[in-house]
Protein backbone atom coordinates (compact mmCIF):
# COMPACT_ATOMS: atom_id res chain seq x y z
CA UNK A 1 0.00 0.00 0.00
CA UNK A 2 1.56 3.00 -1.01
CA UNK A 3 0.19 5.35 2.09
CA UNK A 4 2.09 3.14 4.27
CA UNK A 5 4.68 5.04 6.07
CA UNK A 6 4.35 8.49 5.11
CA UNK A 7 5.60 11.40 8.15
CA UNK A 8 5.87 14.86 7.36
CA UNK A 9 8.66 17.25 9.21
CA UNK A 10 7.23 20.62 9.01
CA UNK A 11 6.60 24.04 10.57
CA UNK A 12 3.29 25.49 10.87
CA UNK A 13 3.79 28.67 9.13
CA UNK A 14 6.28 27.48 6.78
CA UNK A 15 4.67 28.09 3.03
CA UNK A 16 7.01 25.26 2.08
CA UNK A 17 5.93 22.74 4.50
CA UNK A 18 2.28 23.77 3.89
CA UNK A 19 2.92 23.15 0.26
CA UNK A 20 3.52 19.39 0.68
CA UNK A 21 0.74 18.96 3.18
CA UNK A 22 -1.46 20.40 0.16
CA UNK A 23 -0.43 18.02 -2.09
CA UNK A 24 -0.94 15.50 0.07
CA UNK A 25 -4.37 16.21 0.52
CA UNK A 26 -4.77 16.57 -2.90
CA UNK A 27 -3.79 13.15 -3.63
CA UNK A 28 -5.70 11.87 -0.78
CA UNK A 29 -2.41 10.54 1.34
CA UNK A 30 -2.89 9.68 4.46
CA UNK A 31 0.09 10.82 6.66
CA UNK A 32 1.65 11.72 10.05
CA UNK A 33 2.86 15.25 11.04
CA UNK A 34 5.20 15.98 13.21
CA UNK A 35 6.04 19.51 14.08
CA UNK A 36 9.44 21.02 14.32
CA UNK A 37 10.30 23.87 16.57
CA UNK A 38 12.65 25.82 14.40
CA UNK A 39 14.39 27.05 17.48
CA UNK A 40 15.13 24.08 18.44
CA UNK A 41 15.80 21.26 15.39
CA UNK A 42 15.20 17.75 16.57
CA UNK A 43 17.92 15.17 16.33
CA UNK A 44 15.81 13.57 13.83
CA UNK A 45 15.27 16.48 11.29
CA UNK A 46 19.28 17.37 11.51
CA UNK A 47 19.57 13.72 10.93
CA UNK A 48 17.24 13.39 7.93
CA UNK A 49 18.34 17.21 5.88
CA UNK A 50 21.61 17.09 7.60
CA UNK A 51 22.53 19.69 4.35
CA UNK A 52 19.91 22.54 4.58
CA UNK A 53 18.79 21.68 7.80
CA UNK A 54 15.41 22.40 6.84
CA UNK A 55 11.54 21.89 6.77
CA UNK A 56 9.92 20.12 4.77
CA UNK A 57 11.40 16.49 4.99
CA UNK A 58 9.05 13.89 3.45
CA UNK A 59 9.67 10.50 4.89
CA UNK A 60 8.05 7.33 2.10
CA UNK A 61 8.30 3.89 3.25
CA UNK A 62 12.17 4.77 5.15
CA UNK A 63 13.60 6.89 2.56
CA UNK A 64 13.55 10.57 3.17
CA UNK A 65 12.84 13.25 0.26
CA UNK A 66 13.93 17.36 0.93
CA UNK A 67 13.34 20.50 -0.88
CA UNK A 68 9.40 21.37 -1.40
CA UNK A 69 9.17 21.59 -5.06
CA UNK A 70 11.72 17.79 -5.22
CA UNK A 71 9.24 16.52 -2.98
CA UNK A 72 6.15 17.81 -4.71
CA UNK A 73 7.13 15.92 -8.03
CA UNK A 74 8.37 13.17 -5.98
CA UNK A 75 4.38 13.03 -4.72
CA UNK A 76 2.83 13.62 -7.96
CA UNK A 77 5.03 10.64 -9.23
CA UNK A 78 4.36 7.93 -6.50
CA UNK A 79 0.21 8.96 -6.34
CA UNK A 80 -0.62 9.32 -9.74
CA UNK A 81 -4.45 10.58 -9.27
CA UNK A 82 -5.41 14.00 -9.44
CA UNK A 83 -2.08 14.79 -11.42
CA UNK A 84 -0.50 18.26 -9.79
CA UNK A 85 2.04 18.33 -12.86
CA UNK A 86 0.94 18.68 -16.67
CA UNK A 87 1.29 15.70 -19.01
CA UNK A 88 3.13 17.70 -21.65
CA UNK A 89 6.64 17.95 -21.76
CA UNK A 90 6.84 21.93 -22.86
CA UNK A 91 3.76 22.59 -20.53
CA UNK A 92 5.81 20.65 -17.57
CA UNK A 93 8.75 22.69 -18.73
CA UNK A 94 6.66 26.54 -18.45
CA UNK A 95 5.62 25.03 -14.89
CA UNK A 96 9.02 24.18 -13.63
CA UNK A 97 10.22 27.73 -15.09
CA UNK A 98 7.22 29.38 -13.25
CA UNK A 99 7.50 27.02 -9.97
CA UNK A 100 11.44 28.62 -10.23
CA UNK A 101 10.71 32.36 -10.93
CA UNK A 102 8.12 32.43 -8.03
CA UNK A 103 10.60 30.74 -5.03
CA UNK A 104 14.20 32.33 -6.52
CA UNK A 105 12.97 35.76 -8.04
CA UNK A 106 9.64 37.14 -6.78
CA UNK A 107 9.46 35.95 -2.85
CA UNK A 108 12.56 36.90 -2.31
CA UNK A 109 12.48 40.49 -3.82
CA UNK A 110 8.79 40.53 -2.16
CA UNK A 111 10.79 39.92 1.30
CA UNK A 112 13.17 42.54 0.52
CA UNK A 113 10.68 45.06 -0.56
CA UNK A 114 8.39 44.28 2.57
CA UNK A 115 11.29 44.07 5.39
CA UNK A 116 14.09 46.55 3.84
CA UNK A 117 15.85 49.37 5.35
CA UNK A 118 15.67 52.98 3.81
CA UNK A 119 18.35 52.76 0.92
CA UNK A 120 17.36 51.26 -2.34
CA UNK A 121 13.87 49.84 -1.17
CA UNK A 122 12.42 52.07 -3.67
CA UNK A 123 13.82 50.30 -6.64
CA UNK A 124 13.58 46.78 -4.49
CA UNK A 125 9.53 47.68 -4.42
CA UNK A 126 9.55 48.09 -8.24
CA UNK A 127 11.18 45.01 -8.79
CA UNK A 128 9.12 43.19 -7.12
CA UNK A 129 5.93 45.43 -8.58
CA UNK A 130 7.65 44.03 -12.56
CA UNK A 131 7.58 40.35 -10.86
CA UNK A 132 3.89 40.92 -10.18
CA UNK A 133 2.90 42.57 -13.18
CA UNK A 134 5.12 39.60 -15.49
CA UNK A 135 2.39 36.78 -12.84
CA UNK A 136 -0.43 38.83 -13.93
CA UNK A 137 0.31 38.14 -17.35
CA UNK A 138 1.01 34.42 -17.12
CA UNK A 139 -2.56 34.13 -15.06
CA UNK A 140 -4.76 36.06 -17.56
CA UNK A 141 -7.43 34.08 -19.10
CA UNK A 142 -7.24 31.54 -16.97
CA UNK A 143 -8.45 30.18 -13.34
CA UNK A 144 -5.47 28.84 -12.05
CA UNK A 145 -1.76 28.87 -12.93
CA UNK A 146 -2.84 25.54 -14.02
CA UNK A 147 -6.09 25.99 -15.83
CA UNK A 148 -8.96 24.71 -15.19
CA UNK A 149 -7.82 23.23 -11.95
CA UNK A 150 -4.71 23.88 -9.21
CA UNK A 151 -1.53 22.83 -10.37
CA UNK A 152 2.05 22.28 -9.25
CA UNK A 153 2.88 26.55 -9.98
CA UNK A 154 -0.59 27.57 -7.80
CA UNK A 155 0.96 25.58 -5.01
CA UNK A 156 4.23 26.80 -5.04
CA UNK A 157 2.38 29.97 -5.10
CA UNK A 158 0.87 29.30 -1.63
CA UNK A 159 3.43 32.23 -0.71
CA UNK A 160 1.81 34.55 -3.43
CA UNK A 161 -1.65 33.79 -2.52
CA UNK A 162 -1.61 34.00 1.41
CA UNK A 163 2.28 34.83 2.92
CA UNK A 164 2.50 37.99 1.01
CA UNK A 165 -0.98 39.59 2.69
CA UNK A 166 0.40 38.02 6.39
CA UNK A 167 3.47 39.85 5.68
CA UNK A 168 1.81 43.35 4.42
CA UNK A 169 -0.29 43.13 7.54
CA UNK A 170 2.23 42.23 9.88
CA UNK A 171 4.71 45.18 8.15
CA UNK A 172 1.72 47.40 7.52
CA UNK A 173 3.00 48.01 4.06
CA UNK A 174 0.87 47.02 0.63
CA UNK A 175 2.83 45.70 -2.88
CA UNK A 176 0.37 43.68 -3.83
CA UNK A 177 -3.12 45.99 -3.64
CA UNK A 178 -5.80 45.89 -5.85
CA UNK A 179 -3.41 47.58 -8.74
CA UNK A 180 -2.84 43.61 -10.05
CA UNK A 181 -6.88 42.72 -10.06
CA UNK A 182 -6.02 39.67 -12.15
CA UNK A 183 -3.78 38.01 -9.32
CA UNK A 184 -6.37 39.61 -6.43
CA UNK A 185 -9.14 37.40 -7.85
CA UNK A 186 -6.96 34.14 -8.27
CA UNK A 187 -6.11 35.02 -4.85
CA UNK A 188 -9.43 34.98 -3.69
CA UNK A 189 -10.61 31.51 -5.32
CA UNK A 190 -7.15 30.12 -3.90
CA UNK A 191 -7.96 30.67 0.02
CA UNK A 192 -11.24 29.82 -0.52
CA UNK A 193 -11.07 26.85 -2.10
CA UNK A 194 -12.04 23.55 -0.33
CA UNK A 195 -8.96 21.66 -0.23
CA UNK A 196 -6.11 24.95 0.19
CA UNK A 197 -8.25 26.18 2.99
CA UNK A 198 -7.44 23.77 5.15
CA UNK A 199 -3.63 24.43 5.02
CA UNK A 200 -3.43 28.03 5.76
CA UNK A 201 -2.31 28.98 9.24
CA UNK A 202 -4.70 30.68 11.31
CA UNK A 203 -4.45 34.63 9.89
CA UNK A 204 -4.17 36.57 13.26
CA UNK A 205 -1.87 34.07 15.42
CA UNK A 206 0.55 34.10 11.83
CA UNK A 207 0.16 37.76 11.51
CA UNK A 208 1.40 38.42 15.52
CA UNK A 209 4.41 36.09 14.66
CA UNK A 210 5.77 38.00 11.92
CA UNK A 211 5.13 41.14 13.72
CA UNK A 212 7.08 40.19 16.43
CA UNK A 213 9.34 39.09 14.09
CA UNK A 214 10.07 42.42 11.88
CA UNK A 215 10.36 43.92 14.83
CA UNK A 216 12.64 42.00 16.60
CA UNK A 217 15.27 42.29 13.07
CA UNK A 218 14.65 45.95 12.85
CA UNK A 219 15.61 46.23 16.63
CA UNK A 220 18.87 44.19 16.03
CA UNK A 221 19.82 46.13 12.24
CA UNK B 1 14.05 29.98 -38.16
CA UNK B 2 14.20 27.05 -40.06
CA UNK B 3 16.27 24.41 -37.74
CA UNK B 4 13.79 22.51 -35.25
CA UNK B 5 16.32 23.16 -32.56
CA UNK B 6 17.85 26.35 -31.76
CA UNK B 7 20.36 26.89 -28.67
CA UNK B 8 21.04 30.24 -27.77
CA UNK B 9 24.47 30.05 -25.64
CA UNK B 10 27.33 31.78 -24.69
CA UNK B 11 30.63 29.49 -24.89
CA UNK B 12 32.01 29.36 -21.58
CA UNK B 13 29.24 29.42 -19.74
CA UNK B 14 28.32 26.39 -17.98
CA UNK B 15 24.32 26.45 -17.65
CA UNK B 16 24.67 26.19 -21.51
CA UNK B 17 27.41 23.41 -21.49
CA UNK B 18 25.03 21.46 -19.73
CA UNK B 19 22.08 21.95 -22.65
CA UNK B 20 25.09 20.81 -25.16
CA UNK B 21 25.54 17.76 -23.04
CA UNK B 22 22.48 16.71 -23.10
CA UNK B 23 21.54 17.40 -26.48
CA UNK B 24 24.86 15.70 -27.98
CA UNK B 25 23.62 12.66 -25.29
CA UNK B 26 20.56 12.14 -27.43
CA UNK B 27 21.88 12.54 -30.79
CA UNK B 28 19.81 15.60 -31.51
CA UNK B 29 20.89 18.05 -34.21
CA UNK B 30 20.82 21.64 -33.43
CA UNK B 31 21.69 24.93 -34.73
CA UNK B 32 24.02 26.74 -32.09
CA UNK B 33 24.26 30.35 -31.84
CA UNK B 34 26.59 32.11 -29.48
CA UNK B 35 25.49 35.54 -27.60
CA UNK B 36 27.09 38.72 -27.05
CA UNK B 37 26.26 39.24 -23.87
CA UNK B 38 26.58 42.63 -24.11
CA UNK B 39 24.85 43.25 -27.08
CA UNK B 40 21.49 40.59 -26.26
CA UNK B 41 20.07 39.50 -29.67
CA UNK B 42 16.48 40.36 -30.89
CA UNK B 43 15.57 36.70 -30.47
CA UNK B 44 17.35 36.41 -27.05
CA UNK B 45 15.24 39.02 -25.74
CA UNK B 46 11.98 37.83 -27.38
CA UNK B 47 12.23 34.16 -26.21
CA UNK B 48 13.81 35.27 -22.53
CA UNK B 49 11.71 38.26 -21.83
CA UNK B 50 11.77 37.75 -18.21
CA UNK B 51 15.34 36.95 -17.21
CA UNK B 52 17.19 38.05 -20.87
CA UNK B 53 19.88 35.27 -20.39
CA UNK B 54 21.08 32.08 -21.77
CA UNK B 55 21.05 29.23 -22.86
CA UNK B 56 17.36 29.29 -24.15
CA UNK B 57 16.70 26.20 -26.20
CA UNK B 58 14.02 27.11 -29.14
CA UNK B 59 12.05 24.20 -30.16
CA UNK B 60 9.73 24.49 -32.97
CA UNK B 61 9.76 27.78 -32.21
CA UNK B 62 8.82 27.52 -28.67
CA UNK B 63 11.36 28.89 -26.00
CA UNK B 64 12.26 26.89 -22.86
CA UNK B 65 14.67 28.32 -19.84
CA UNK B 66 16.68 27.51 -17.33
CA UNK B 67 19.27 25.04 -17.71
CA UNK B 68 17.92 22.52 -15.75
CA UNK B 69 14.56 23.00 -16.86
CA UNK B 70 15.78 22.75 -20.41
CA UNK B 71 17.86 19.40 -19.37
CA UNK B 72 14.69 17.87 -18.35
CA UNK B 73 12.69 18.75 -21.47
CA UNK B 74 15.19 17.50 -23.60
CA UNK B 75 15.33 13.90 -21.23
CA UNK B 76 11.25 14.35 -21.34
CA UNK B 77 11.16 14.97 -25.09
CA UNK B 78 13.58 12.40 -26.77
CA UNK B 79 13.09 9.95 -24.33
CA UNK B 80 13.85 6.87 -26.83
CA UNK B 81 17.70 7.22 -25.92
CA UNK B 82 19.84 7.83 -23.13
CA UNK B 83 17.70 8.69 -20.21
CA UNK B 84 19.21 10.89 -18.23
CA UNK B 85 16.77 10.63 -15.19
CA UNK B 86 16.20 7.80 -13.75
CA UNK B 87 12.74 6.12 -13.91
CA UNK B 88 11.89 5.48 -9.79
CA UNK B 89 10.47 9.24 -8.57
CA UNK B 90 12.76 8.40 -5.52
CA UNK B 91 16.01 8.64 -7.41
CA UNK B 92 14.51 10.87 -9.67
CA UNK B 93 14.06 13.25 -6.80
CA UNK B 94 17.86 12.63 -5.34
CA UNK B 95 18.63 13.36 -8.74
CA UNK B 96 16.88 16.50 -8.74
CA UNK B 97 17.87 17.44 -5.31
CA UNK B 98 21.65 17.21 -6.12
CA UNK B 99 21.24 19.20 -9.28
CA UNK B 100 19.49 21.73 -7.37
CA UNK B 101 22.64 21.92 -4.30
CA UNK B 102 25.04 22.22 -7.40
CA UNK B 103 23.15 25.02 -8.81
CA UNK B 104 22.70 27.26 -5.87
CA UNK B 105 26.48 26.39 -4.55
CA UNK B 106 28.68 25.43 -7.17
CA UNK B 107 28.05 28.84 -8.94
CA UNK B 108 27.85 31.08 -6.36
CA UNK B 109 30.86 29.67 -4.51
CA UNK B 110 33.15 29.81 -7.78
CA UNK B 111 31.86 33.28 -8.82
CA UNK B 112 32.80 34.70 -5.46
CA UNK B 113 36.36 32.86 -5.70
CA UNK B 114 37.01 34.22 -9.22
CA UNK B 115 35.58 37.43 -8.33
CA UNK B 116 37.19 38.48 -5.34
CA UNK B 117 40.99 38.46 -2.90
CA UNK B 118 42.14 38.23 0.57
CA UNK B 119 39.34 37.27 2.84
CA UNK B 120 36.37 36.95 0.89
CA UNK B 121 38.10 34.66 -1.68
CA UNK B 122 39.68 32.58 1.43
CA UNK B 123 36.02 32.09 2.57
CA UNK B 124 34.26 31.22 -1.03
CA UNK B 125 37.50 28.70 -1.06
CA UNK B 126 36.52 27.54 2.11
CA UNK B 127 33.16 27.01 1.22
CA UNK B 128 33.86 25.29 -2.89
CA UNK B 129 35.70 22.97 -1.07
CA UNK B 130 33.01 21.83 1.18
CA UNK B 131 30.87 21.77 -1.47
CA UNK B 132 33.29 19.44 -3.60
CA UNK B 133 33.67 17.27 -0.67
CA UNK B 134 30.25 16.79 -0.17
CA UNK B 135 29.43 15.97 -3.72
CA UNK B 136 32.56 13.48 -3.65
CA UNK B 137 30.69 11.66 -0.51
CA UNK B 138 27.80 11.38 -2.39
CA UNK B 139 29.30 9.90 -5.61
CA UNK B 140 31.04 7.00 -4.06
CA UNK B 141 32.43 4.58 -5.86
CA UNK B 142 30.13 5.14 -8.81
CA UNK B 143 31.38 5.63 -12.08
CA UNK B 144 28.66 8.17 -12.80
CA UNK B 145 26.15 10.01 -10.38
CA UNK B 146 23.69 8.19 -12.82
CA UNK B 147 25.60 5.09 -11.94
CA UNK B 148 26.96 3.44 -14.97
CA UNK B 149 25.76 6.05 -17.14
CA UNK B 150 25.54 9.43 -17.39
CA UNK B 151 22.58 11.08 -15.47
CA UNK B 152 21.12 14.48 -14.73
CA UNK B 153 23.31 14.93 -11.62
CA UNK B 154 27.05 14.22 -14.38
CA UNK B 155 25.18 16.56 -16.74
CA UNK B 156 24.84 19.36 -14.21
CA UNK B 157 28.08 19.18 -12.68
CA UNK B 158 30.72 18.13 -15.64
CA UNK B 159 30.15 21.19 -17.31
CA UNK B 160 31.92 22.93 -14.13
CA UNK B 161 34.99 21.03 -15.64
CA UNK B 162 36.07 23.45 -17.78
CA UNK B 163 35.72 26.05 -14.79
CA UNK B 164 38.21 23.98 -12.55
CA UNK B 165 41.24 25.36 -13.99
CA UNK B 166 40.00 28.97 -13.99
CA UNK B 167 39.19 27.92 -9.85
CA UNK B 168 42.75 26.69 -9.23
CA UNK B 169 44.74 28.81 -11.03
CA UNK B 170 42.23 31.88 -8.90
CA UNK B 171 42.89 30.21 -5.85
CA UNK B 172 45.97 29.01 -5.74
CA UNK B 173 45.05 25.16 -4.64
CA UNK B 174 44.45 21.98 -7.03
CA UNK B 175 41.00 20.17 -7.56
CA UNK B 176 43.59 16.70 -7.28
CA UNK B 177 44.08 17.66 -3.80
CA UNK B 178 40.39 18.34 -2.98
CA UNK B 179 38.28 15.91 -4.22
CA UNK B 180 40.66 13.25 -6.34
CA UNK B 181 37.63 11.02 -6.84
CA UNK B 182 35.60 13.94 -8.47
CA UNK B 183 38.75 14.66 -10.39
CA UNK B 184 38.86 11.49 -12.01
CA UNK B 185 35.23 11.35 -12.57
CA UNK B 186 35.17 14.09 -14.57
CA UNK B 187 37.65 12.52 -17.02
CA UNK B 188 35.70 9.46 -17.31
CA UNK B 189 32.84 11.90 -18.42
CA UNK B 190 35.46 13.71 -20.70
CA UNK B 191 36.20 10.35 -22.38
CA UNK B 192 32.35 10.42 -23.99
CA UNK B 193 32.28 12.80 -26.80
CA UNK B 194 28.69 13.88 -25.81
CA UNK B 195 31.09 15.45 -23.20
CA UNK B 196 34.31 16.39 -24.87
CA UNK B 197 32.56 18.25 -28.00
CA UNK B 198 30.18 20.16 -25.42
CA UNK B 199 32.41 21.25 -22.88
CA UNK B 200 34.74 23.89 -23.95
CA UNK B 201 38.94 24.10 -23.13
CA UNK B 202 39.63 25.21 -19.58
CA UNK B 203 42.77 26.96 -20.33
CA UNK B 204 40.74 29.52 -22.78
CA UNK B 205 38.15 29.99 -19.72
CA UNK B 206 40.98 30.79 -17.49
CA UNK B 207 43.25 32.51 -20.36
CA UNK B 208 40.71 34.67 -21.91
CA UNK B 209 38.46 35.48 -20.41
CA UNK B 210 38.89 35.19 -16.06
CA UNK B 211 42.42 35.82 -15.54
CA UNK B 212 41.70 39.39 -17.95
CA UNK B 213 38.34 40.05 -16.05
CA UNK B 214 40.37 39.85 -12.70
CA UNK B 215 42.37 42.31 -14.13
CA UNK B 216 39.61 44.80 -15.28
CA UNK B 217 38.42 44.33 -12.10
CA UNK B 218 41.80 45.51 -10.32
CA UNK B 219 42.36 42.13 -8.40
CA UNK B 220 45.77 41.17 -9.70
Amino acid sequence: MAEEGVKLYGFWLSPFSRRVELALKIKGVEYEYIEEDLQNKSPELLQYNPIHKKVPVLIHNGKVIVESQVILEYIDETWKENPIMPQDPYERAIARFWAKFIDEKFFPSFRKAILGGETEVEKVIEETKENLKILEKVLEGKNFFGGERIGFVDIVANTIAYWVFLFQEAAEKEILTEEFPILCNWKDKYINHNIIKETLPPKDKSVSFFRARFAQSKASS
Amino acid sequence: MTKEVVLLDLWLSPFGMRVRVALAEKGVEYEYREEDLGNKSQLLLQMNPVHKKIPVLIHNGKPICESLVIVQYIDETWKDKAPLLPSDPYQRAEARFWADYIDKQIYSCGRMLWTTKGEEQDAAKKELKECFKLLEEHLGDRTYFGGDNLGFVDVALISFYSWFYAYETCGNFKMEEWCPKIVSWAKTCMQRESVSKSLVDPLKVCHDFVLPRRKTLGLD
